[in-house]
């Protein structure tokens, strides 16, 4: 990259299934101020620039970036916000600074899934109107749809993806942030309800609500804030097509993109050696196991067996979702993404506590933004 | 010109009017439920008895209105509620001949922004104005709340009717 990039402060609000208690900008407030006071800062003087991660049917105010400014102290100062993952947003914070124009810049996303009170109407107009809306089955069949296909053509065992639920559900009981940590069987996992075959009840991340804020500097800007920057080493971005006629339903080449970008950045040649551990989107089970092979951490068909054989629990050759993932930690909208990066950043300081992985130095974070989209975002950080 | 038109059948008004082409259409239901969290719960609750309340800022000093858990000026967590007059001042205001819904309006609406005696100076809410001649509004009028009586009142910002002129 042609200035060094990191994040200096981390700050978080929640995660739980209803926040009555707080307003979303409360939400928003109390994960700023833990942000700001994690690196420093003041933002009324330090921040060049606030980008914010917001989907106006998720928040249920058009122009939502209207509503942004003013608990992250950044009223009367350069915002603005993006439809995407809470990655996405953090590639546009990267972008912001490596133009040399901005040295310290704010990136906030959050979930009040609680509050989308027709959920699945506001998912279901993701469908395009004319040739799949119409035909009336729930959104979550696109991911039975994928699933099938993709334990078709990997030999992957339906176990495999119930290890998935059992191995991130354990670990969010030992993330105090987490939302739904629980002790399950891989029996519980595949006899729970079946909402799209092969895709059982158990298997969908449940929502939570919560907030996530970073601050982010430039190499000498995070050098003089910190002494234990945690350094943005690549990132990188993709959309497949949205045809849900003619995509390739078995592989997602959305992951692979956009993991070859951020890892072409960061002269990553052999990710499995060079990375020690990763949170990966897990939004349903078979996403974790479909991404970790795109994301190039083993060959299609190898990740199922691997995570059967425990290589990807906490204290396993290659931890994925340490934090419990979207399936323990509650699935956050879009701010999903940035709860990956969160764990990332507790981790390659050795924060993480009872969850905490040995020798943690290099990291990565994947988000994907659910169904119908192929649209995928990955960051590798290290300390 | 007609050897230049194709055979064929033309489309009709009734087909535009009856939607059958040109597209597609779709009602959606969005519907939300804002947490108020500790702010906007105050406030409505305040206003459910009949009164207004703004928050103190510790950093600026100013008193703040509508209520909100940090100033935005300073960013600090604000530190207390404090009653306010339900009387004020207009800062600006408008005769608005259109609903939201593009309906014109025999009577128009007067929005306007009222700084509320007891908060800073340009700390001020929006409402409405009512029992006054539109050409009789200025900038610099005095108003007063007139509010729904008790057993109306549900904890939301129509609580208050509109603000009058004050004698
Ligand atoms: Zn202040």
């Amino acid at each position: 990259m042609l200035r060094e990039v990191a994040i200096v402060g981390a700050g978080w609000s929640g995660f739980r299934s209803i926040s009555p208690d707080l307003s979303y900008k409360e939400m928003m407030y109390e994960a700023a101020v833990r942000a700001y006071e994690d690196a420093g800062i003041d933002p009324r003087r330090d921040v060049d620039s606030f980008v914010t991660v917001a989907e106006d049917f998720m928040e249920g105010t058009s122009i939502f970036d209207e509503y942004t400014p003013d608990q992250l102290g950044g009223a009367l100062r350069p915002n603005h916000t993006i439809t995407g993952d809470g990655i996405h947003g953090l590639a546009a914070a990267v972008m912001q600074i490596l133009t040399g124009q901005f040295d310290l810049v704010v990136v906030e996303a959050h979930s009040k899934a609680s509050n989308v009170l027709t959920f699945p109407h506001i998912l279901a107009y993701a469908m395009d109107p004319v040739y799949n809306r119409p035909l009336a089955f729930h959104p979550y069949a696109i991911a039975g749809m994928e699933m099938r296909r993709y334990l078709a053509e990997t030999a992957t065992p339906l176990e495999a993806c119930a290890r998935v639920v059992v191995k991130n559900r354990a670990n969010a009981l030992f993330n105090p942030l987490a939302a739904h940590g629980a002790n399950i069987s891989v029996e519980a996992v595949l006899g729970s309800d079946m909402v799209a075959e092969p895709l059982t009840r158990l298997q969908c991340a449940d929502h939570a609500d919560g907030a996530i804020v970073l601050v982010v500097a430039d190499g000498a800007t995070a050098r003089a804030l910190t002494d234990r920057p945690i350094w943005i080493r690549g990132i990188g971005w993709a959309n497949d097509t949205h045809t849900l006629e003619s995509r390739p339903w078995g592989e997602a080449s959305y992951a692979y993109l956009a993991a070859q970008m951020a890892y072409r950045t960061a002269g990553i040649k052999s990710p499995r050696a060079e990375i020690d551990f990763a949170e990966i989107d897990d939004t349903f089970a078979y996403k974790e196991l479909q991404h970790l092979e795109a994301l190039g951490f083993c060959r299609p068909g190898e990740a199922g067996l691997w995570t059967l054989e425990g290589g990807t629990e906490i204290n396993g050759e290659f931890p994925v979702n340490p934090s419990g993932g979207s399936l323990g930690m509650g699935h956050l909208l879009d701010g999903s993404g940035l709860a990956r990066v969160l764990e990332v950043i507790f981790q390659l300081r050795g924060e993480a506590g009872r969850h905490q992985v040995k020798d943690a130095e290099v990291g990565m974070a994947f988000a994907w933004r659910g169904v119908p989209t192929t649209s995928g975002a990955a960051v590798i950080l290290s300390n | 010109m007609k050897e230049h038109v194709y055979d064929c059948t033309y489309l009709s008004e009734e087909d535009f009017e009856t939607e059958q082409v040109l597209f597609e259409t779709w009602v959606p239901q969005a519907r939300y439920a804002w947490d108020a969290g500790i702010a906007i719960g105050r406030y409505l609750a305040e206003l459910k008895a009949g009164r207004l309340v703004g928050v103190h800022c510790p950093s600026c000093g100013r008193i703040l209105v509508p209520p909100r858990m940090f100033c935005q000026d300073c960013f600090v967590s604000t530190d207390g509620f404090v009653p306010l007059q339900d009387t004020g001042t207009v800062i600006t205001f408008s005769i608005c001949h259109i609903r939201w819904d593009m309906v014109r309006l025999e009577h128009p609406l007067i929005p306007a922004v009222i700084a509320i005696d007891g908060a800073s100076p340009g700390m001020g809410i929006l409402h409405l104005l009512g029992e006054v001649d539109p050409k009789a509004v200025r900038i610099g009028m005095r108003v007063q709340a007139v509010w729904k009586p008790p057993e109306e009142r549900e904890g939301a910002i129509t609580d208050i009717r509109y603000f009058k002129p004050l004698e």
